[in-house]
């Protein structure tokens, strides 16, 4: 079909997870306002948005961190009604914070594996294969760091990233999600970063990016989803896209908001209903 | 700014070396000073006294690397070991009567984990509670009056030899041993200090908060008992008010050993040379007989002195080494 919305191929891949109706309130502030979303392997989806449109808390769900108010999670067949941190991480789903959540006292080795160290006689942490594992992880991810050992306090913003990626990796991460990845970095470290990103997505990775950058999406999502207030407003493909149809999405011109029908918007795209993610492009 | 290998591993032990420096120094004085200082009889004295301090605060070691606190040693070391003297005078076997202490130790610790994360409250109120309720506890039970009288294989833990040495230094030597390589090779130490570190990193990576945070203060529950044991022991006596302000001299001697108060660096090295090192300050203030008024006041301003220095030099970096 014209523009299929999940692979470049036009073949149907099932989706690693699938989010159906998902709600979050806090006291009287309405977060999320029942979201569906899909999220392919080997692709890269970029989560837009103004602040406070719920990207945060989407991916927070996500992640586990937070639990849902209604809806649910499926992820290879089982429905969860919701995640917690570690069920998340043991399910492959590893999120990149934009504060890295790096233990910045600790050497780069042990940050990489946090949580993961491999033993040896029954208890002791294995150190020398830490050393070495993590060493062939940041080379294979072309992160260039002096020593392993070095503290992590010691690294700058985008080595810190790398060594936050090598972690989720290294925590079995099939679905990786970074919020915020380029915030405060120089241009040729948010470049590497970006690299990086897409080195990911082409190795096979769900990876979910979360941006204000809308140069840095468009460089390296395969997909973009806007959200606004809480509802996804588009899922499109990005070749299917521009700018400043995007822009438009996030800043929500009075014509694109959710009192006008699909067919309004979109023709031929309402009768589809059952299979939404299939059109080029997806106006909820 | 990376600074290179050895640079590093430097500026990671100068802290210990400096306090070496200063104990060797101190050594020095008090050999010139008095002729009773110099002998193995003094030095058997100072380890002996180091020992029960050295078991309290390789405990706290783990609770404040974990970036935590625990205030009720003195008072958790006072009600394991009147738990003891109740579980001899009621005719438990000597074994099973300090195990009784030693699981009362880890109990109260274990409670102050729970409610430490439960309740999310801050440790040093948490523990303050708990001093105040172990020792009410220690005055229920004993009626104020302290217990003594028990069989000698007890006594032998305070008093016993084992060749030069005594069993409470020879337990000191053990459990520094076994501490070091828990805090440095094993998960638990590895998690302890990411608990200081960052917690919401550890939580992030699916490790259990609860069950490490709550192993951490059983942990210093349990040294909290074996110091009790020995204090038992040594006096032949229950005292439900012994271990007075114990928790505040190990707490320094942590704190001045370099291991961070706000977690995420530990150092049981630092610590065991720290607490010889306040071990041979209070011995050297006696053999130079100041009067033990002074003594108080002495020490006070002495750890005020070093841990202002220990923490100053931790944020800033003394000498540039470490610039965070």
């Amino acid at each position: 079909m014209f523009g299929c919305a999940q692979k470049k191929d036009g073949s149907q891949k099932s989706p690693y997870l699938r989010l159906k109706k998902i709600k979050k309130s806090f006291g009287h502030i309405v977060a999320l306002e029942g979201i569906d979303l899909d999220i392919y392997p080997a692709e890269v989806m970029a989560l837009v948005g103004d602040n406070g449109a719920g990207k945060s808390t989407l991916i927070k769900i996500i992640s586990g961190v937070l639990a849902p108010d209604s809806g649910e999670i499926s992820l290879n067949g089982t429905s969860y009604r919701h995640l917690t941190p570690s069920k998340a991480v043991e399910l492959g789903i590893s999120t990149v914070y934009q504060d890295l959540a790096l233990v910045d006292c600790r050497d780069t080795a042990s940050n990489i594996f946090l949580g993961k160290e491999p033993l040896k006689a029954w208890f002791f942490v294995d150190k020398q294969k830490m050393i070495k594992e993590s060493e062939a992880l940041l080379k294979k991810l072309k992160v260039a760091i002096p020593s392993v050992t070095t503290p992590v306090e010691d690294l700058s913003g985008g080595q810190r990233q790398g060594v936050a990626v090598a972690r989720s990796i290294m925590q079995q991460g099939r679905m990786l999600i970074f919020d915020e990845p380029t915030a405060a970095m120089g241009v040729n470290e948010a470049n590497r970063i970006l690299k990086l990103i897409r080195n990911l997505g082409d190795e096979g990775f769900a990876v979910v990016v979360i941006s204000h950058n809308l140069h840095h999406v468009f460089s390296i999502a395969d997909r973009i989803c806007v959200m606004r207030n809480g509802r996804l407003m588009v899922d499109c493909r990005t070749e299917n896209t521009n700018l400043e149809q995007i822009v438009g999405f996030i800043t929500g011109p009075p014509q694109l908001t959710k009192t006008h029908t699909e067919k309004e918007l979109m023709p031929g795209c309402g009768e589809d209903a059952g299979n939404v993610q299939r059109q080029d492009m997806v106006i909820f | 700014m990376y600074r290179g290998r050895i640079w590093l591993y430097f500026s990671n032990i100068f802290h210990q070396l400096l306090l070496v420096f200063v104990l060797l120094v101190m050594v020095a004085y008090l050999s010139s000073a008095s002729p009773f200082f110099f002998t193995w009889n003094n030095f058997r004295n100072i380890f002996d006294h180091s020992s029960l301090y050295i078991i309290l605060a390789l405990g706290i070691t783990f609770v404040i690397a974990a970036g935590g606190i625990d205030l009720s040693v003195g008072a958790v070391a006072a009600l394991s070991g009147v738990c003891m003297a109740v579980a001899m005078h009621s005719g438990l076997s000597v074994g099973l009567s300090i195990l009784s202490g030693i699981c009362s130790g880890a109990f109260m610790g274990m409670a102050g984990g729970t409610v430490i994360f439960l309740f999310k409250i801050n440790p040093f109120i948490v523990t303050l509670g708990f001093m105040s309720l172990s020792r009410g506890l220690a005055l229920i039970v004993t009626g104020g009056i302290p217990i003594y009288g028990f069989p000698k294989s007890f006594t032998w833990w305070g008093s016993g030899h084992i060749g030069p040495f005594n069993p409470p230094m020879l337990l000191a030597a053990f459990l520094i041993v076994v501490a070091a390589v828990m805090l440095n090779f094993t998960r638990f130490g590895y998690y302890t200090l990411a608990l200081g570190g960052n917690e919401e990193a550890l939580r992030r990576s699916g490790v259990s908060i609860f069950l490490y945070k709550v192993l951490v203060y059983t942990l210093c529950g349990v040294t909290a008992a074996i110091g009790g044991l020995i204090v038992t022991a040594r006096l032949n006596t229950a005292e439900p008010l012994a271990g007075w302000m114990l928790e505040l001299d190990t707490i320094a001697a942590v704190v001045l050993g370099g291991t961070s108060m706000k977690g995420g660096r530990g150092t049981i090295v630092g610590t065991v040379i720290a607490c010889f090192l306040l071990g041979i300050l209070r011995n050297g203030l006696v053999i130079l007989s100041i009067p033990s008024y002074y003594q108080q006041l002495l020490i006070g301003i002495i750890i005020l002195a070093a841990v202002i220095f220990a923490e100053v030099r931790a944020r800033k970096g003394l000498l540039g080494f470490n610039k965070k």
